[in-house]
């Protein structure tokens, strides 16, 4: 239900394993997240073209937060399955970073669902991305776009 | 004693990942702890007087500097999240 890894994931597989796991669900919907290679200059970064990330994240608690955030996003939808998967250490433009998959009867469930783990996500779980750009290494400041996006929930 | 964990830039601003320190005696709040931490080293002092936002967790929950410790918890300091 919940992974944190190094190793990279196939979302044909995560896909094929929610689809068989959720009954009978008439809405999957599957997110993924990638490591973009252009990155504007914003709230105290420098910008720049990345050549790599590493993601940092506090072991344990990590996986406590993901089980927090997933267990209220099935308190508030009728979710038949939940997938999360987010890598840690080195990664490189393009990358996979995260995946994000629900399975519901309807698809406002499964969607609405996917949003509000992404965005708990992002501000929640204990990961922080350390940026190297051709302008700087340094760590990517948080967003209030992302503590604003909390609000709407 | 209490388990002090560090993170991201918080761990290279104090160059270290882990300690660990007494409870301090009396006031058991997490406020207290903070203020003892900056007595003890410049470095850590700097990190709460330069505007910066600085998240405590306790046994892996956040919480805030009112909090209550306990012998033996779990405490981490580190930066806003970013991840996703």
């Amino acid at each position: 239900m919940i992974s944190v890894q190094q190793e990279d994931f196939d979302v044909a597989e995560v896909y094929r394993q929610i689809r068989h796991s959720a009954g009978d669900a008439g809405a999957i919907v599957t997110f993924t997240g990638l490591v973009r290679e252009i990155y504007d200059a914003e709230a105290g970064n420098s910008g720049g073209r990345v050549t790599g990330l590493f993601l940092e994240h506090y072991a344990g608690m990590t996986e406590k937060s993901l089980r927090a955030i997933v267990d209220q996003a099935a308190e508030r939808w009728d979710l038949l399955a939940i997938r999360v998967v987010h890598r840690v250490g080195a990664l490189a433009p393009g990358d996979q970073i995260v995946l994000v998959a629900t399975a519901s009867a309807h698809r406002g469930d499964a969607f609405s669902a996917a949003e509000f783990i992404m965005d708990y996500l992002k501000s929640r779980a204990p990961f922080w991305k350390k940026q190297t750009s051709t302008q700087a290494t340094e760590w990517v400041e948080a967003r209030e776009t992302d503590a604003e996006a909390l609000k709407r929930w | 004693m209490l388990d002090i964990h560090y993170f991201a830039s918080i761990r290279e601003a104090l160059n270290k990942d882990h300690e660990r320190v007494a409870l301090p005696s009396g006031d058991n709040s997490v406020a207290n702890l903070i203020s003892q931490l900056q007595s003890g080293d410049p470095a850590f002092k700097a990190l709460f007087s330069e505007n910066n936002r600085v998240l405590v967790a306790v046994n892996q929950t956040v919480v805030d500097q009112s909090h209550r410790l306990s012998e033996g918890d779990e405490v981490a300091f580190f930066p806003p999240m970013t991840g996703g």
